[in-house]
C-alpha cells in the first residue's frame, strides 16, 4: 500500500463549538418557521374594533391579558444570562474555578428563573389549549421556546460539571454554551415581540 | 513479599455480546452500516406499499385490495418509507460511514450525536409507521394514532438533524492537514451541502409538525384536523424537498465517475459550484411555496413587467437547481470522455441514477408551469418517483463502490450489472407513464373513481410493473449485498485504484481509521502519489 507523508499532530479544531453553531442554525429555522406560520395566521385573521387600539386583527381573544411584567422580566433575565455565561467563559479562560463556578450557577439560576416566568405566564393568561387556533399555536410556540431554554440549562450544567470536575483545558464546551445562550436571547426577543408585544 | 493482584488479567474480561456492540457503538462505520441496512429494509417496505398503491390505480372502478378509508394512509406510508425510511438513511448513512475516511479523520465529529440520531430516527420512523398501521397518519381515523404519527415524525426528523449536524461538523473540522474545503472529495462536499440544507429545511417541517400535533391533540381549530396533516406537512414528501435529500447522491456520482473513468475529474471547481447551486431549492422548501409560472400562451409578453416578477422567483427557485444537476451531468460526461471508463456496476448504477434525477428535476420545472395543466395531477408522482428511484439507484452504486470500506468485500460486478440495467427500466416504467397520465388529468392522490380519455389502464399497469421491477431489483441487490457481507474474497485495500484518502487505509478500516495522519497537497492525494510513484518507476 502506498503511504502518504505523515502529518504532525494537528491542533484540535473546535468541534463542539461548530456543532453548536450548526444546531443553532437548525433551531433558528425551527423558530423562524413557527413564527412565520404564526404571522400568517395573524394576517389572515379578520379585523375587529378594539376599544383601546381601534381596528385590529381578531387574533388574540380580547379577554386574554398578557402579564407584561413577567414577559418583560423573561427578556431582561435572558440578557443577564448572557452576561453570566460570558463571565463563565472569561473565568474559565483564566482557570478561575471559583468565579467560573459562580458564573455557571448564576447562568443556570437565571435560566430557571426564565422558565419559571414562562410557567407563571401560562397560568396567569389562563389560555385553554382547546379553545381555538390562537390558543394551540400559543402553547406550541412558547412550549418549543421553553424546551430550548431547558436544553440551555442542561448544556450549562454539562459545561459546569466538565470544567469544575477538572477538565479545565477544554474551554470549548464553555464557550459553546455561552453561544447557545446568545442564540436563546435573540430567539426569545423575536418570540417576545411577535407573541407578547404584537399579539 | 507476597502481593495479590486484585485486577482482572488482561484479555479475560468477557467481550460484550454482538448485539450490545451494535446498539451502543459510536464508531461511524458501524452507525453508517446501521443507517444503510435499515434504509434498505425501509426501501423494501416502501416499495411493497408503492406496488399496492399502483395496482389499485389500474382499475379505477372499485378497490381490489384496499378500501376508501385506508387508501390515503397507504399512500402516505409509501411516501414516508421511501423518503424518510429509504433515501434519507441510505444517503446519510453512507456519508456517516465514508466521509470521515475521505477526510483522513480518525473518527466522525460528535460521534455519539450521530449514533443517538440513528436510534432517534429509527424510533420516530417506527412510531410513525406503527401509527399508520393502527389507523393513524394523514387522514387516519384514530385520533390518538394521528397524534402518535405526528409525534413520530417530530422524533424521526430530530434524529436525522442530529446526524446531519455531526456530518457537517466533521467536514468543517476534521479534514486532514492541507485539505481545504475545495480539496475535500466531492462526496464529502456534497455531504456538507446536503447536511446544511437539511439543517435549514427539516426544522421547518418539525415546527409545522409541532403545530399540527398540539392543534390536533387539543382543538383541531387551526390546521384542519387529520385531513390537514397532508396539506400542511405533505411538502416534506414531495419536490423540491426530495432534491435536498438527493444532493449527497450527486456527490457520490462525482466521486465514482473519475475513478471508474481512470482519470481526473474534469472541471472540479465547477462541480463544487454545481452541487452548491442545487441547494438553492432549500429556499423554495423552507418557504413552503410551489413557485409557478403563469405562461398565458401567446399573450406571455403582453405585460412584461408582471411576467418578469413571475419569472424571477420561478427561475431562481425552480430552474437554477436544474442547472446544478445538469452541471453534475456535464462534469461526469466530460470526465468519462477524457478517460477510459470501465463498465462496472458502480458506474452504471451511478450514471443511471443521475440521469433519472435529471429527468425528475426537469419534469418538476415543466410541472411548475401553469399552462402545462398538470398541477394537481399524478404528474407530480412521476417526478417524485424519478428523483427517489434515481437517488436509490445511485446509493446502490455507492454500496458497490464503497462496499470494501464498509464490510471488506466487493459486491460481484457480474451479478450487479444486470440489476443496474433493471433499475433503469424500473425507473423509466415507474415514472414516465405517470407523467403522461398527468397530462391526461389523472388526479394525484386518488386510487379510485377517476376516468379520462386515453389508455388509463395501460399507464397504470406500466407503472405497477415499474414499481414491481424496482422491488425485484432491490431484493436482488440486498441479497447480493448480504451474501458479500457474510462471505467471499477480501477486496483488498484499493480495489478500484482510487484517488481519495479512504483508499489509503485497510478494507475494512481499523477502529481509528488511519495509523498515521496524512498531509494532503491536492484534491486527489492518492492519484498524485500513484503518479509520482509511477514516474519514479519509469
Amino acid at each position: 500500500m502506498l503511504a502518504l507523508p505523515p502529518a504532525p499532530t494537528a491542533p484540535a479544531r473546535r468541534q463542539v463549538f461548530v456543532g453548536t453553531a450548526l444546531a443553532i442554525t437548525a433551531a433558528t429555522t425551527l423558530l423562524g418557521g413557527m413564527l412565520a406560520t404564526w404571522l400568517q395566521f395573524r394576517a389572515d385573521a379578520p379585523l375587529r374594533e378594539s376599544p383601546r387600539r381601534g381596528l385590529i386583527r381578531d387574533w388574540m381573544p380580547e379577554k386574554i391579558v398578557v402579564p407584561e411584567v413577567a414577559t418583560n422580566m423573561m427578556l431582561i433575565g435572558l440578557c443577564v444570562v448572557c452576561i453570566m455565561a460570558q463571565w463563565a467563559v472569561y473565568s474559565a479562560k483564566r482557570a478561575d474555578r471559583t468565579h467560573a463556578g459562580l458564573a455557571f450557577g448564576l447562568t443556570a439560576l437565571f435560566g430557571l428563573m426564565v422558565v419559571n416566568a414562562q410557567v407563571f405566564t401560562w397560568t396567569q393568561m389562563g389560555v385553554a389549549a382547546n379553545d381555538g387556533a390562537f390558543h394551540t399555536m400559543f402553547y406550541a410556540i412558547t412550549g418549543t421556546m421553553t424546551l430550548l431554554l431547558v436544553v440551555g440549562i442542561v448544556f450549562t450544567a454539562v459545561a459546569a460539571f466538565r470544567f469544575l470536575g477538572g477538565r479545565t483545558k477544554e474551554l470549548e464546551v464553555v464557550s459553546a454554551s455561552a453561544l447557545y445562550w446568545y442564540f436563546l436571547t435573540a430567539a426569545f426577543t423575536a418570540v417576545w415581540f411577535v407573541v407578547y408585544v404584537q399579539k | 513479599m507476597t502481593s495479590i493482584d486484585t485486577h482482572h488479567a488482561a484479555g479475560t474480561a468477557a467481550a460484550p455480546p454482538a448485539v450490545a456492540i451494535w446498539i451502543t457503538s459510536a464508531d461511524h462505520k458501524q452507525v453508517g452500516r446501521l443507517y444503510a441496512g435499515t434504509g434498505l429494509v425501509g426501501l423494501l417496505a416502501g416499495l411493497v406499499l408503492a406496488v399496492l398503491v399502483a395496482f389499485e390505480r389500474i382499475d379505477a372502478e372499485g378497490y381490489q385490495l384496499l378500501d376508501t378509508d385506508s387508501a390515503t394512509q397507504v399512500l402516505a406510508a409509501a411516501r414516508l418509507l421511501l423518503t424518510f425510511g429509504a433515501v434519507a438513511p441510505l444517503l446519510l448513512g453512507l456519508a456517516v460511514a465514508i466521509v470521515p475516511l475521505q477526510l483522513g479523520a480518525r473518527s466522525l465529529a460528535l460521534p455519539r450525536l450521530a449514533a443517538g440520531g440513528f436510534w432517534m430516527w429509527l424510533t420516530g420512523l417506527g412510531l410513525a409507521v406503527a401509527s399508520i398501521i393502527a389507523n393513524g397518519g394523514p387522514g387516519g381515523g384514530s385520533s390518538e394514532m394521528v397524534d402518535l404519527y405526528l409525534l413520530g415524525t417530530i422524533v424521526m426528523s430530530s434524529g436525522l438533524l442530529m446526524t446531519a449536524t455531526s456530518v457537517a461538523t466533521s467536514v468543517l473540522t476534521t479534514r486532514a492537514p492541507g485539505m481545504g474545503l475545495l480539496r475535500a472529495p466531492l462526496f464529502a462536499w456534497s455531504a456538507l451541502v446536503g447536511s446544511v440544507t437539511m439543517l435549514l429545511a427539516l426544522p421547518v417541517f418539525v415546527g409545522t409538525s409541532i403545530y399540527l400535533w398540539v392543534d390536533h391533540k387539543y382543538a383541531r381549530a387551526a390546521f384542519g384536523g387529520n385531513v390537514g396533516v397532508s396539506d400542511w406537512a405533505g411538502w416534506a414528501l414531495s419536490q423540491p424537498f426530495t432534491y435536498l435529500l438527493a444532493i449527497p447522491a450527486l456527490g457520490m456520482v462525482l466521486d465514482i465517475v473519475p475513478v471508474m473513468g481512470r482519470t481526473s475529474l474534469a472541471q472540479r471547481t465547477g462541480a463544487y459550484v454545481a452541487l452548491g447551486i442545487v441547494s438553492i431549492a432549500t429556499l423554495a422548501t423552507v418557504t413552503q411555496t410551489m413557485v409557478t409560472l403563469p405562461w398565458d400562451g401567446d399573450s406571455f409578453f403582453d405585460n412584461a413587467g408582471d411576467k418578469i416578477a413571475d419569472l424571477l422567483p420561478w427561475g431562481l427557485l425552480t430552474v437554477i437547481p436544474l442547472l446544478g444537476v445538469l452541471g453534475v451531468l456535464g462534469t461526469s460526461a466530460l470526465t468519462m470522455k477524457n478517460g477510459k471508463p470501465r463498465v462496472a456496476a458502480p458506474l452504471v448504477f451511478a450514471m443511471h441514477g443521475l440521469l433519472t434525477i435529471v429527468l425528475g428535476v426537469a419534469a418538476h420545472i415543466l410541472g411548475s408551469i401553469d399552462d402545462a395543466g398538470v398541477r394537481g395531477s399524478i404528474f407530480e408522482a412521476g417526478t417524485y418517483v424519478a428523483i427517489t428511484f434515481g437517488s436509490v439507484t445511485v446509493a446502490f452504486g455507492a454500496l458497490c463502490y464503497w462496499g470494501p470500506k464498509l464490510w471488506g468485500r466487493r459486491i460481484p460486478d457480474k451479478a450487479a450489472l444486470p440489476l443496474a440495467l433493471l433499475a433503469l427500466l424500473a425507473t423509466a416504467l415507474g415514472s414516465i407513464p405517470y407523467m403522461i397520465a398527468g397530462f391526461a388529468d389523472q388526479p394525484a392522490g386518488a386510487l379510485d373513481g377517476f376516468a379520462y380519455d386515453g389508455p388509463q389502464e395501460l399507464w397504470n399497469t406500466l407503472t405497477t410493473a415499474g414499481f414491481a421491477l424496482m422491488l425485484l431489483t432491490s431484493l436482488g441487490f440486498i441479497a447480493l449485498a448480504a451474501k458479500s457481507f457474510t462471505s467471499g474474497e477480501a477486496a483488498g485495500d484499493d480495489p478500484w485504484d482510487g484517488q481519495t484518502l479512504e483508499w489509503a487505509t485497510s478494507s475494512p478500516p481499523p477502529a481509528d481509521n488511519f495509523s498515521d495522519l496524512a498531509v494532503v497537497g491536492s484534491a486527489t492525494p492518492l492519484l498524485d502519489l500513484k503518479s509520482a510513484s509511477n514516474g519514479k518507476d519509469a
